[in-house]
């Protein structure tokens, strides 16, 4: 069977759900944004899929800003996690439950 | 043997990118950034095959290169060892595994009927010039307002990890 869109399509579902597991079950702020990035992945593998069969290429511009965000949205991110990190000692979610009612 | 490729790569993704949210031997994060590193970097051949050349070579640059090595260096940084076994709650797993689970049924049972036509359209190349002038020319305000962005990402990150906030 020839590999078409829905083979690429399944692949990134399938990643996407790792990365929401992970997101889900691990405990450690570092791994849930590592899965934060699979997920993103995910997302980029299905657009650029949708862009090659459409035969449309600004599936990958979107791509390619969603790359830009990202790399932003981590230099902001691992940022907060030093200054958690300063502040609490700690980078577990079960420790920081100061906002838990 | 494009399809061959195909499955290597993608079982290489999902191999990685499994080790990444749930390796069995460690739960150091080091182990998972560098399982992170082989997922983008296979991610990266998916790219090729799909031909998308350009986002393949960004892929590697920005992810594996810039990306990465910032995650490695703020792991480093904290010095994480002491935390390495902690229980996993039952219930965060039973629930992490029904909504991935979910969405994984209702996506797959979409998947299966939909009606994919894309296989009789041309495809598209990613070559750098035929996306460099859709960048630059239907896309040009949103690629500045990215710029605009990144410059607040930065000044944000300076002000954050600046020792006394004033």
């Amino acid at each position: 069977m020839n590999v078409g869109l829905a083979h690429y399509l399944t692949v990134s579902i399938i990643l996407f759900c790792l990365g929401l597991l992970g997101v889900m079950t691990r405990r450690n702020l570092m791994v849930i944004y590592m899965s934060l990035e699979l997920m993103l992945n995910a997302a980029n593998l299905a657009l650029v899929a949708f862009s090659r069969f459409n035969g449309k290429l600004d599936g990958q511009i979107f791509v390619f800003f969603v790359i830009t965000v990202a790399a932003a949205e981590v230099a902001v991110g691992l940022a907060l996690i030093v200054a958690l990190y300063r502040r609490r000692q700690t980078v577990q979610v079960d420790d920081l439950t100061t906002m838990k009612l | 043997m494009q399809d061959i490729l195909f499955y290597v790569f993608a079982g290489l993704v999902l191999i990685c990118g499994f080790l990444v949210v749930a390796n069995p031997f460690s739960r150091s994060p080091v182990t998972s950034a560098m399982f992170l590193v082989l997922t983008i970097i296979s991610l990266a051949g998916l790219f090729v095959l799909l031909h998308a050349f350009f986002l393949a070579a960004v892929q590697i640059l920005v992810y594996a290169g810039a990306v990465m090595v910032l995650f490695l260096f703020v792991i480093m940084l904290l010095d994480l060892k002491v935390e390495d076994r902690r229980r996993l709650k039952v219930f965060s797993i039973v629930t992490g595994l029904g909504a991935s689970g979910a969405i994984l049924f209702m996506f797959m049972r979409h998947l299966l009927h939909a009606p994919l036509v894309g296989q009789s359209a041309t495809l598209s190349e990613g070559a750098t010039i035929p996306l460099g002038h859709l960048l630059f020319e239907n896309y040009l305000l949103p690629f500045e307002v990215v710029s605009v962005l990144l410059l607040v990402a930065m000044v944000g990150v300076v002000l954050l990890s600046k020792k006394e906030l004033k």
